[in-house]
């Protein structure tokens, strides 16, 4: 499975839940395939989906999922150890790990090399640290939302694209309704 | 008051309690009375373009943020300045200590401190210099400013201000 099969297969997990999605194609898929108020679409600022995330779930009880890819966190290794350091049961962290530079063109990436995202991220100190393959993403994903422990989520499935439109919606418009179904 | 213990006070008088700090010398006062305050959740970043990235969630949280930082992270965080922070309109305070300026010992210092006011400006950032001690009396409508404003605001602290660097 490629990333939009997989957002398409979990929209119904996210739907109620406050999800931090990566700049580019990511946010462009769950953006076309269910846009709602509890989205946050980053529209640029390449590797913070998991600080952004994190910050958010620190400061309010309800649960965050951030979707992320190996390539933006690898652009933000440091948050990581951040995230071990400090947890909190509410937040998932959910790389999608697909070895490429999705929203560029899929040049490769060294996640899809050498480098294990899973191993790092216990190696930073993050304890559950949950491996699955694209097909099992949903039973995956609501495991870890009902188990109430922090966990990073490894997403391993293929990398590739469809094409879709670029997000047009203004910036404080997305961040506006996305504080008010915080604060509902 | 001590001037970190009125930084503090003023911090949580307009109820600032989520601070992410990457350390710098001059900062490492502020820093330890941040820890200590019961009022703040205290979170060190590994870089400060992350450490924007928890302020920004935090924010939309509902807690209110600020950063405590060297000026050689304005070049680090110019992106997430201009890419999410200014974009996105959230307002939050930088509290910078601003090295390379007088009474610096690293040399290397001073190459950033020629381009931080600059960029700052370039950015369209609103920026305050804290040279003398009693310039933190504004510390407090700074911060109102910066949450009336809903924009990142600089707070330039420089090597007179904290009385000096280290031992020279």
């Amino acid at each position: 499975m490629i990333r939009s099969e997989i957002l398409r297969e979990i929209a119904p997990i996210l739907r109620d839940k406050l999800v931090v999605c990566n700049i580019g194609l990511p946010s462009q898929e769950l953006h076309m395939i269910d846009d709602n108020e509890k989205n946050f679409y980053m529209l640029g600022t390449m590797g913070l989906s998991s600080s952004i995330g994190f910050g958010l779930a620190l400061a309010q009880d309800k649960t965050v999922i951030s979707i992320d890819g190996d390539g933006s966190v690898l652009t933000n290794l440091g948050t990581l150890p951040t995230i071990a350091n400090n947890a909190v049961d509410n937040f998932v962290l959910m790389i999608i790990d697909n070895g490429s530079y999705g929203s560029t063109g899929d040049q490769p990436t060294y996640a899809g090399k050498k480098t294990k995202l899973e191993e790092v991220a216990k190696a930073c100190g993050c304890e559950n640290v949950v491996v699955c393959q694209d097909i099992d993403t949903g039973k995956c994903l609501k495991a870890a939302i009902d188990s109430k422990k922090m966990t990073i989520l490894v997403v391993k499935c293929d990398s590739g694209n469809i094409k879709l439109p670029v997000i047009t919606m203004d910036p404080v418009v997305i961040k506006d309704r996305f504080m008010k179904a915080i604060a509902s | 008051m001590d001037v970190n213990d009125k930084i503090v006070a003023d911090l949580v008088k307009n109820n600032v309690e989520f601070i992410t700090t990457v350390p710098c010398k001059q900062l490492a006062g502020v820093i330890d009375a941040v820890e200590a305050s019961p009022d703040i959740f205290h979170i060190p970043s590994n870089k400060e373009d992350e450490g924007m990235g928890l302020c920004a969630g935090a924010y939309m949280g509902g807690k209110r943020p600020a950063i405590i930082m060297q000026n050689t992270a304005i070049g680090v965080t110019i992106n997430t300045l201009a890419t999410l922070i200014q974009y996105y309109r959230m307002p939050l305070p930088m509290l910078i200590s601003y090295r390379g300026e007088l009474r610096e010992p690293v040399a290397c210092q001073v190459e950033m401190a020629l381009h931080t006011k600059a960029l700052l400006n370039q950015m369209n950032i609103p920026t305050y210099h804290f040279h003398k001690e009693s310039d933190v009396d504004e510390f407090d409508e700074i911060l109102k400013y910066t949450f009336m404003c809903n924009k990142p605001v600089a707070i330039l602290t420089d090597a007179s201000f904290w009385g000096g660097y280290g031992d020279q």
